[in-house]
């Protein structure tokens, strides 16, 4: 890549910050990911360590409700997602035989907004204090009568942040996934990890604007003074029960749909056998999608919605174990008759399949409303979504992580470490929350941040603790892993785990920045796997070698999410009497927001303005590059 | 792909310019997706509305605010504005610049006429009839719905206006065009939202 | 219940027992170079773990609607019901009889053999009340939606209750009793709550407990509504709900659990709404004349 081609290119930490490849948006997204995970881990120890004991003085009521808060919205939001947008970055393109997504400028703007809500969201610890009514924020808890900090305005306008980012992301997905298959590669030839990811980002897509009207009409309450959950002028509080969850319940769909995916391509490659019952697969997974928008209200059994819609939401919940169980057993069955191999990625995905169906049996235990009502907001709860989130969604990834790390490095992680991790990880896991199902059972609710003795509790919380620590320890061997990786040279084969059957397996790891030299012929599902078998060395191309069409680097995507941020915190403190009267001045006249737009929607003009006619790579450097390959 | 970024108009401009390359394809489709999720926004926004229209906490109720008139005009106006957008995309497709750029004005001119009517409206409630955003349930939900769907009536201005300078500059190419095409997308859809606004705020309003 | 552990117990097994085999079984070995056949699926397992799991939801939810509706039947006004007010407030809980005319907090007296029914509100943020081995949990909403439900127990004794709805710092120290006794006390129980107030011997500190604790506190028929009742409150099992009397397990004397309190109710219910006595201006001494009128403030049931 020595050539000094007609367009600059960036160097160093530009090249980070202007970037619009996929496979450095994905390793971005990976970082701040890890990022995010690393502090919602903590906030988790934390947690844990003052329910080690009753009583426990450890940490206060107010910082233990930040913590939960934080926490789950961290992890929810910002620790979770990013981590799928780094596998889909890194693999759905490769996957489908493109050069790029659809919106390269799109991607790297979704990235940087989203991060940008993260910090923001994240800044409220040491600006005044960090949001304390729970991820759900339920009203009237969260409006400024009962939550007095700036906490929750950094929650509504940091999530409405990052939220933007997804939603852009969702979209890109959507549009590559539809135009940019290459030939051949129809619907039903596509990866089940392609497959997954379309389905979740159309999720995201009719999911998100409801969170984002939720959180409008709980920052305008809070900063303008509205009345949507005011009792006194007319609010109603269980309005926001009931858009939060419209959200709320797809968005675990669309967190664990990917890991379902990771799981099928991974199954597969380590049994050498191609997935089983590919088509009830397909069919599982957008079956699972259409009921998650029609089941929010099972989070509101006790909210007092009447028997009527208690039982048609119950039933309907109950339903979902049907699509899910297809996947177990088709997951099971791809195993059935194949030959096993136990690398890390595989363990990760194993150990995902006794976990999750544990956590699907809760689920629809917690299904049937009159038993929600002992269940409900107590640790059986949290022992149910700790085990499709963290067991199932969570090893899903890891799991991802470790199968595609050479793919997305060109440096594979140790296996010792990878396997450590992996014990460390899921014995841990099972120690932390297996206990919890009975503390919930005793009638330990969620959310307290102590309890009194002699109630029973005493010794299942200790154990939690510690299994919370064992499960940190697995997750410090990754980072140990990932590190101590990132220092040995690179150079692993195109398909270094030897049974790849997809086609990002078919590209040197890692891919150069056009991924395909020459576009792929897509003959089968399984392309690659399918011209191995059939004695090729590898695909067949679609098109001649000619010249690379590659879209410009920007920086523009950043400029634009640094204005949303500004804009954002000058909303935020819009109403705050400032001791500095240069401060009122500009935050009080809405000057902050206004010169944040403004970096916003002029950078959206200047890029409108400039047509990005973007650079060619020449057929005289590929092919240098082939040579060096 | 390499041929993707076509010049200007040298008259062999394809019949529909802005699918002519997988950018302006891609730019269409992601649009119809995009509107996907603004449907299920302002969905959210009328749930809401439906839910608190009656909470009108001692303030003014629908039937005592609403002046049928005004609103009548605004609609006329709109769907007005609807029709010569498409007259645009039309004379786009025809490869007529100059016919294309007027209807284009003479949209942005409408939905200023629009938002004029919407400004007037709102200003009128909150001096003369004492109704403001912090009033009760039933003013917070109309100002942000009503407010929400003007807000992006003004964002179609700005952007339509803006494109209208880029006809000038660069004439009709294959850039040019999905981006007119797409902005004539926006503006159905908000003409669309509007007239559900119309019936499920002023006329229900008027009359339950 | 018990039948959807059961039902979902045998699915546990059943995974399990395939997944232990396949992992077993079907190891790679070494050297194995062949490759396996690549099955793309079973049409009749395929129908077979579809149909199997949607007949064991049917069997599942039929018992469960019935339930749900059993549940839902409100039973507010029937004849022979105890109706029972419960507004929550953060953090404590207020417990009106009307049929009674009678209010009391922290502790909700109920008679065994009889269906007690609830009407349940909230006075500020969202709670939700929970009696664990009585009955589920009902969530307490503010006005106009206001919930309804009932329980009823035959065995005397007391139940630990508890606000499962995170409610603000002290949402984990929410918690009420309830005592169930038989209908004879239950009715001496309210004969003795509308007996007139005890007020102190001590003309002073009487004067002081009505400057200072009446203007927000109730005592028979004397104070005001705005903080719990405390009529009897040395007879009952806890101090603020959430300190216990002795009799409870790791219980302590209510007079030292009252002065606990007294000296800083924010060290005890972190966002509690109580003022500190101390900065009411009471002395030790009236602090520790309080607490012991109070805890000598029985009633005879």
């Amino acid at each position: 890549m020595a050539h000094a081609h007609s367009v600059k290119r960036h160097k160093g930490l530009m090249d980070w910050l202007t970037t619009v490849d996929h496979k450095k948006i994905a390793i971005l997204y990976l970082l701040a990911g890890g990022l995010f995970f690393g502090i919602g881990g903590i906030e988790a120890v934390l947690i844990r360590l003052q329910l080690i004991k009753p009583m426990n003085d450890f940490v206060s009521a107010q910082t233990f409700n930040e913590l939960i808060t934080m926490h789950g919205t961290t992890m929810i939001f910002l620790g979770v997602m990013p981590v799928i947008f780094a596998l889909m970055n890194a693999v759905i393109p490769l996957q489908i035989g493109a050069r790029d997504v659809a919106f390269p400028f799109l991607n790297s703007l979704g990235f940087w907004t989203f991060l940008f809500g993260g910090l923001l969201l994240n800044l409220s610890w040491i600006m005044g204090g960090a949001p304390d009514a729970g991820w759900t924020s339920y009203t009237p808890l969260s409006t400024t009568t009962y939550s007095t900090t700036h906490g929750v305005d950094f929650y509504t306008v940091g999530l409405q942040i990052a939220g933007l980012g997804t939603l852009i992301g969702g979209i890109n997905f959507l549009a590559t996934i539809i135009t940019m298959r290459a030939p051949g590669m129809s619907f039903m030839r596509m990866p089940m990890f392609t497959w997954t990811s379309f389905i979740t980002s159309a999720m995201i897509l009719f999911a998100f604007p409801a969170i984002t009207v939720g959180l409008v009409l709980l920052s305008f309450d809070r900063i303008l003074g509205a009345n949507f959950f005011e009792v006194s002028n007319g609010g109603n509080p269980i309005l926001w029960q009931h858009i939060f969850w419209i959200f709320g319940h797809p968005e675990v769909y669309i967190l664990i749909l990917p890991a379902f995916g990771v799981i099928s391509e991974v199954i597969p490659t380590f049994a050498r056998k191609r997935l089983f019952g590919y088509s009830s697969m397909v069919f599982a997974t957008i079956l699972i999608a259409f009921l998650g928008f029609m089941v929010w209200a099972h989070h509101m059994f006790t909210t007092g919605l009447g028997p009527v819609a208690n039982a048609l939401f119950s039933i309907a919940t109950m339903l979902i174990a049907v699509p899910t169980g297809i996947k177990i057993f088709n997951w099971l069955f791809t195993m059935w008759g194949g030959q096993i191999r136990f690398t890390s990625p595989n363990l990760f995905a194993i150990g995902f399949i006794p976990t999750f169906v544990m956590g699907g049996v809760t689920g629809v235990m917690l299904a049937s409303a009159p038993a929600d009502f002992q269940f409900h907001d107590t640790y059986f709860v949290v022992a149910h979504f700790h085990y499709v989130i963290v067991g199932g969604l969570v090893s899903g990834l890891l799991a991802g992580l470790h199968y595609w790390w050479p793919k997305m490095f060109g440096r594979m992680l140790n296996e010792t470490l990878g396997k450590l991790s992996f014990w460390f990880f899921i014995i841990g896991f099972h120690l932390t929350f297996f206990v919890q199902h009975f503390l919930g059972l005793m009638g330990m609710q969620r959310r307290v941040f102590t309890y009194l003795p002699n109630q029973g509790f005493d010794t299942l919380n200790m154990v939690s603790t510690i299994g919370a620590i064992l499960m940190g320890i697995g997750i410090l061997f990754f980072l140990i892993n990932a590190i101590a990786t990132a220092f040995k040279p690179k150079g692993v084969a195109a398909d270094p785990w030897e049974d790849g059957r997809t086609l990002e397996w078919a590209i040197p790891s890692p891919p150069p920045e056009y991924n395909f030299k020459q576009t792929p012929l897509v003959r089968g599902i399984d392309a690659l796997w399918k011209e191995k078998m059939a004695g090729n060395k590898g695909m067949t191309p679609a098109e001649p070698l000619g010249p690379i069409h590659m879209p410009s680097p920007t920086i523009l995507p950043f400029v634009m999410s640094v204005g949303i941020f500004i804009a954002g915190l000058g909303f935020m403190f819009s109403k705050e009497d400032f001791s500095n009267s240069f401060m009122s001045l500009i935050f009080n006249n809405w000057i902050v927001v206004i010169i944040g737009l403004l970096i916003t929607f002029g950078s959206m003009l200047l890029r409108s303005l400039y047509d990005d006619h973007g650079w060619h790579i020449e057929v005289e450097e590929l092919e240098e590059e082939g040579v060096k390959a | 792909m390499s041929a993707t970024h076509a010049e200007t108009v040298d008259g062999k401009l394809p019949h529909e310019p802005e699918k002519a390359t997988l950018e302006g394809r891609n730019k269409v489709l992601s649009f119809w997706l995009f509107l996907g999720g603004e449907a299920v926004l302002f969905g959210t926004l009328f749930a809401t509305f439906l839910a608190l229209r009656n909470q009108t906490n001692e303030g003014p109720t629908a039937n005592e605010l609403f002046h049928f008139s005004t609103t009548a005009y605004a609609t006329l106006i709109l769907l007005v504005s609807s029709l010569t957008s498409v007259f645009a995309v039309q004379a786009m497709h025809r490869h007529k610049v100059t016919a294309l750029r007027v209807w284009l004005m003479i949209t942005v001119l409408l939905g200023l006429g629009f938002l004029g009517l919407e400004i007037y409206e709102f200003t009128d409630y909150v001096t003369a009839e004492k109704f403001g955003m912090t009033t009760s349930a039933f003013s917070s939900a109309f100002y942000t719905l009503v407010g929400f769907h003007g807000a992006h009536v003004a964002f179609g201005v700005l952007w339509i206006s803006i494109l209208i300078g880029q006809l000038f500059k660069k004439g009709l190419t294959v850039v040019t065009a999905p981006k007119v095409y797409v902005s004539a997308m926006y503006w159905h859809f908000i003409d669309v939202v509007w007239v559900f606004i119309f019936t499920v705020v002023y006329l229900l309003g008027k009359v339950g | 219940m018990k039948l959807s552990i059961t039902i979902m117990i045998v699915v546990l097994i059943i995974v399990f027992a395939i997944a232990v085999y396949v992992l077993i079984k079907f190891r790679r070995k070494k050297g194995q170079t062949d490759v396996p056949e690549q099955v793309e699926g079973n049409f009749k397992l395929e129908i077979i773990w579809t149909v199997i799991p949607l007949i064991l939801v049917f069997i599942l939810a039929v018992p469960t609607v019935q339930k749900i509706f059993a549940f839902g039947d409100d039973h507010y006004n029937e004849k022979g019901s105890v109706q029972v007010k419960v507004t929550s407030h953060q953090y404590w809980w207020e417990f009106e009889y009307p049929q009674y005319g009678v209010k009391t907090a922290q502790e909700l007296m109920i008679p065994t053999g009889k269906n007690i029914a609830f009407e349940l509100k909230t006075a500020d943020v969202l709670h939700s009340f929970w009696v664990p081995s009585l009955s589920g949990k009902m969530d307490t909403n503010p006005d106009g939606t206001i919930n309804r439900f009932s329980f009823s127990t035959d065995k005397e004794g007391v139940y630990r209750g508890k606000c499962a709805e995170l409610c603000g710092p002290s949402h984990g120290l929410m918690e009420f009793k309830v005592k169930a006794v038989s209908p004879d006390s239950f009715d001496k129980w309210v004969t003795a709550m509308k007996a007139p107030a005890v007020l102190p011997k001590d003309q002073a500190l009487a004067e002081t407990f009505k400057k200072s604790c009446l203007s927000c506190h109730a005592v028979g028929d004397q104070g005001g509504p705005v903080a719990p009742n405390l009529t009897g409150i040395g007879s009952r099992e806890s101090v603020a709900g959430i300190l216990l009397n002795e009799g409870q397990d790791g219980g302590k004397p209510v007079k030292e659990n009252l002065k606990t309190w007294l000296e800083d109710p924010q060290a005890v219910k972190p966002g509690n709404k109580m003022p500190a006595p101390k900065d009411l201006g009471l002395t030790d001494e009236q602090i520790d004349g309080i607490a012991d009128y109070l805890a000598n403030y029985k009633l005879n049931y």
